[in-house]
């Protein structure tokens, strides 16, 4: 594609609109969700399977295909929404897509069983806006992605894109950009919910030349795909906002930290570079206005900490990725010692928004003391797993029934997750709090950057706790001896609990420690370490007396503390398990009832998955 | 090791001392791990310390100091795989391979590894092997999967452990 470079704001516009004559509105589309999740179900098939069903129909010409980032609701990948009818279908496997060719493509007509069907009305969604899913979300960051390409810029000039950052270059000063970001109360997103556009007057302000401005997109939180759905999805958006970012700072350098996890977010996010450059929106003279700025892509190698600012920096440098003492901030010496702007990325996402729409009318959305929308990623034991984006303020429950559709297999709701790492376990009994950065703080947990990890009975807290415990022993820098020695510690005490050598005093000693812990480490990993023990011993504490005075795992989980046997009123002596334990635990013959040699058995659970008459139970 | 492949990935960087992952990574993705004498090598060319470059080899996780096999199985223990069976996944591929996390099999086929997140936690419990994913992965289905990529249950020692019991 041959790309001009933009010189002004009346080119983009112009460029624009070439862009929309070129493109038939009613010309029938196939959007098909490539997003990492979507392509685990198999999406490239379903790609490839459209491209030579249209072939085979002779319908290459009259059909777009657009390969999409992540609309959210991978659960139900493969998604494909047919425009302009707009018909929603889910689960889309490659044999359905000859029927959808036939049918909707050539007979107009939909192919109901690809839409969503509501579990309990038995209901069917044909549009977006009728799944309960997306109905009840305000998707003002990830709602475009189904409509863009993200390999193709004119995707995201097509609605409007880039004329937030012609805005800026062409009729506000520095400063005022950073006022207008300012008063819109926009507050980082990547955990600490520090506001952004303080940050940037301090970085401006700074002495020291050149300054950086830095995308992260580390992403460390296990179980959380917000940035990996932007930078993947929509990329353009993030480094519009840097732009925007760096103009209003007055940097000339910028890099994007992708995890290394995230190829597709790093293949995605080059490809969108390269095609900002040809058309002039990075480089030299960007649309004319004399602002000079580049970016440049960094893969992080996989270390948690790493996502730390000063960690972040070290590791832009080619050294080892640990946090440094703060005694001045990293908006004043950052990388390289020069002062430098870190934000995530659905933090700069939010930029272009604000700057077209105004800062009334961010404020307009959310709570007091945060503005705005906020994804997180919905997972666990939800009905609904995937990506959903909703205004502050919303309730947890509203997000985990309304949108997430409850818990599974008729399952009891125990306890919600957030904040990753840093955050906490919430209790059913707070359900009902709105979620914004300072409401969940009060429980002892975070908004941090938006995992939402759902847990049902079935999930045993005293594992959790260990689970993010062990998890900060990996990942630890090891630099101070609190959170180096105290997480080992606590460690250890989490694990004689699990199994079954928990001894009285040991939730007092993890409290103990945590006081330590909470106090003198350096930098936030090992300061905020403490709160998954935490809040699961104040919510929980009855699954720890259980472990420890009864030796009993309440939620069949800790394997030291649970047995496998066959019940012989429901077994039918079907062989099923027989032949599926791994350790010939299990004997038995032909219609006769199994019995399970709990001395050989190593706990696997085969059995139990095995079979279908319920007759394996935990004890 | 060939050191003239070495030096074309430094060429494709530069000798900055702040290439240096970025180097590592593509030695890495060259040889599937970072051999001692690479390791040397760039240390000479880039003018930093051995130690540094063995500091930031051993630091973050996605380097690896040993050869890994031809297949990479990456189990995901990220906290929405961790409470749909992530686990268990693990446990069911070091029983399959014979192996332990981390460990590579005796004929350099198989690795295995955990990771802490791969970015599609709504389909947890979530394996890839190679560069394919496999999600809502129940346990039963792993060794079907492994055999895609050449497993055959003779082909590791799960044999060997049938005799002995
Ligand atoms: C251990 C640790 C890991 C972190 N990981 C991330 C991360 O993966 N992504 C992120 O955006 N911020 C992460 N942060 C927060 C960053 O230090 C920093 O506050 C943030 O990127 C600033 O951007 P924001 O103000 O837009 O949120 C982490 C902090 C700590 C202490
Ligand atoms: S608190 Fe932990 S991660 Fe942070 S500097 Fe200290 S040892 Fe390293
Ligand atoms: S749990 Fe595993 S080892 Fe134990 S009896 Fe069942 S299948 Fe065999
Ligand atoms: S699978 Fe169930 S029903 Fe069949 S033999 Fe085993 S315990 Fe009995
Ligand atoms: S990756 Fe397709 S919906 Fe998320
Ligand atoms: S937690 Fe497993 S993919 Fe994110």
């Amino acid at each position: 594609m041959n790309r001009r470079r933009i010189k002004s704001h009346s080119d983009l516009e112009k460029l624009r609109q070439e862009i929309l004559a070129k493109r038939d509105l009613q010309k029938t589309r196939v959007a098909i969700c490539a997003g990492t999740g979507c392509l685990a179900l198999g999406a490239q098939k379903v790609i490839t399977s459209f491209k030579e069903e249209l072939k085979k129909q002779g319908l290459e010409n009259t059909v777009e295909i657009r390969e999409t980032g992540c609309p959210g609701f991978c659960e139900k990948g493969t998604i494909v929404v047919i425009y302009p009818e707009g018909f929603y279908y889910l689960q889309v496997q490659p044999g359905d897509v000859p029927e959808i060719v036939e049918k909707t493509l050539i007979e107009k007509e939909p192919v109901e069983r690809l839409f969503y069907t509501d579990p309990i009305t038995n209901e069917k969604a044909i549009y977006e806006d009728e799944i309960p899913f997306y109905k009840n979300q305000m998707r003002l960051l990830i709602g475009d992605n189904i409509n863009i390409d993200p390999k193709k810029i004119e995707d995201y000039i097509a609605p409007g894109g880039y004329s937030a950052l012609a805005k800026v270059l062409s009729e506000m000063s520095p400063e005022e950009v950073i006022e207008e970001v300012k008063s819109a109360n926009l507050r980082g997103r990547g955990g600490g919910g520090f506001p952004a556009g303080r940050k940037w007057g301090t970085t401006r302000n700074a002495p020291g030349e050149p300054k950086y401005v830095i995308v992260n997109c580390d992403e460390g939180d296990p179980g959380a795909f917000m940035d990996r759905a932007l930078m993947e999805g929509n990329p353009h958006s993030v480094i519009e906002g840097l732009i925007i970012g760096a103009y209003a700072i007055g940097a000339c350098e910028g890099y994007i930290y992708v995890r290394e996890e995230y190829p597709l977010a790093v293949e995605n996010t080059s490809i969108a570079i390269e095609q900002a450059r040809d058309y002039g929106l990075l480089g030299r003279d960007i649309m004319g206005s004399g602002f000079d700025f580049d970016v440049k892509i960094f893969r992080g190698a996989g270390a948690f900490v790493s996502g730390e600012s000063s960690a972040l920096m070290s590791s832009l440098e080619g050294k080892v990725g640990a946090p440094k003492p703060k005694y001045i901030h990293t908006s004043v010496k950052g990388l390289w010692n020069k002062p430098t702007n870190l934000n995530n990325v659905e933090t700069w996402a939010n930029v272009p928004l604000i700057i077209n729409k105004g800062a009334d009318w961010f404020n307009s959305i959310g709570t007091e003391g945060s503005k705005g929308t906020k994804i997180f990623s919905l997972v666990g034991k939800v009905n609904n797993t995937g990506l959903v984006e909703v205004p502050m303020g919303i309730t947890l429950r509203e997000i985990i029934y309304n949108i997430g559709g409850g818990i599974p297999s008729n399952k009891k709701f125990k306890a919600v997750q957030t904040g990753g790492p840093s955050g906490g376990c919430i209790p059913e009994s707070f359900i009902d709090t709105p979620v914004d950065f300072d409401e969940l703080t009060k429980l002892g947990s975070m908004m941090g950057s938006g995992g939402m990890i759902v847990m049902d009975e079935d999930t045993c807290m005293v594992d959790v706790a260990k689970y993010f415990t062990d998890f900060l022993v990996d990942e630890s820098c090891g630099k101070c001896v609190p959170c180096r020695e105290g997480l080992e510690r606590m460690s250890e005490i989490l694990t004689d609990i699990c199994e079954g050598v928990g001894k009285e005093g040991d939730i007092e000693l993890l409290e103990e420690l945590s006081v330590v812990m909470k106090d003198t480490s350096m930098c936030a990993l090992g300061r905020t370490a403490p709160n998954p023990v935490l809040t699961t011993i104040q919510y929980f504490r009855d699954e720890y007396d259980a472990h420890i005075e009864e030796k009993k795992c309440p939620a069949h989980v800790c394997k030291a503390l649970i047995e496998y046997y066959i019940d012989g009123e429901k077994c039918t002596g079907c062989l099923a398990c027989l032949k599926a334990c791994p350790e010939g635990a299990i004997s038995g013959e032909k219609e006769v009832v199994h019995t399970l040699n709990t001395e050989k058995c190593s706990k696997c659970g085969i059995c139990y998955d095995t079979c279908k008459f319920d007759a394996v139970i935990i004890r | 090791m060939d050191e003239d492949k070495i030096d074309e990935i430094i060429g494709c960087h530069g000798t900055d001392k702040s290439e240096l992952i970025t180097i590592l990574q593509d030695v890495q993705a060259e040889y599937n791990w970072l051999p001692p004498d690479a390791l040397r090598h760039i240390a000479k060319r880039l003018h930093v310390p051995l130690i540094e470059v063995f500091g930031i080899a051993t630091f973050y996780k996605s380097f690896s100091l040993k050869p890994r096999g031809k297949h990479l199985v990456r189990v995901c223990l990220g906290t929405a795989c961790h409470v749909r069976g992530g686990p268990r996944i693990l446990e069911t591929a070091e029983r399959i391979l014979d192996i332990k996390a981390d460990e590579t099999t005796a004929d350099y086929e198989f690795t295995v590894e955990s990771v802490n997140c791969l970015g599609c936690c709504a389909l947890g419990p979530v394996m890839v092997v190679d560069n394919e994913y496999y999600g809502n992965l129940p346990p039963v289905k792993v060794e079907r999967i492994l055999r895609k990529y050449g497993h055959t249950s003779s082909s590791s020692s799960t044999s060997i452990k049938e005799e002995k019991s």
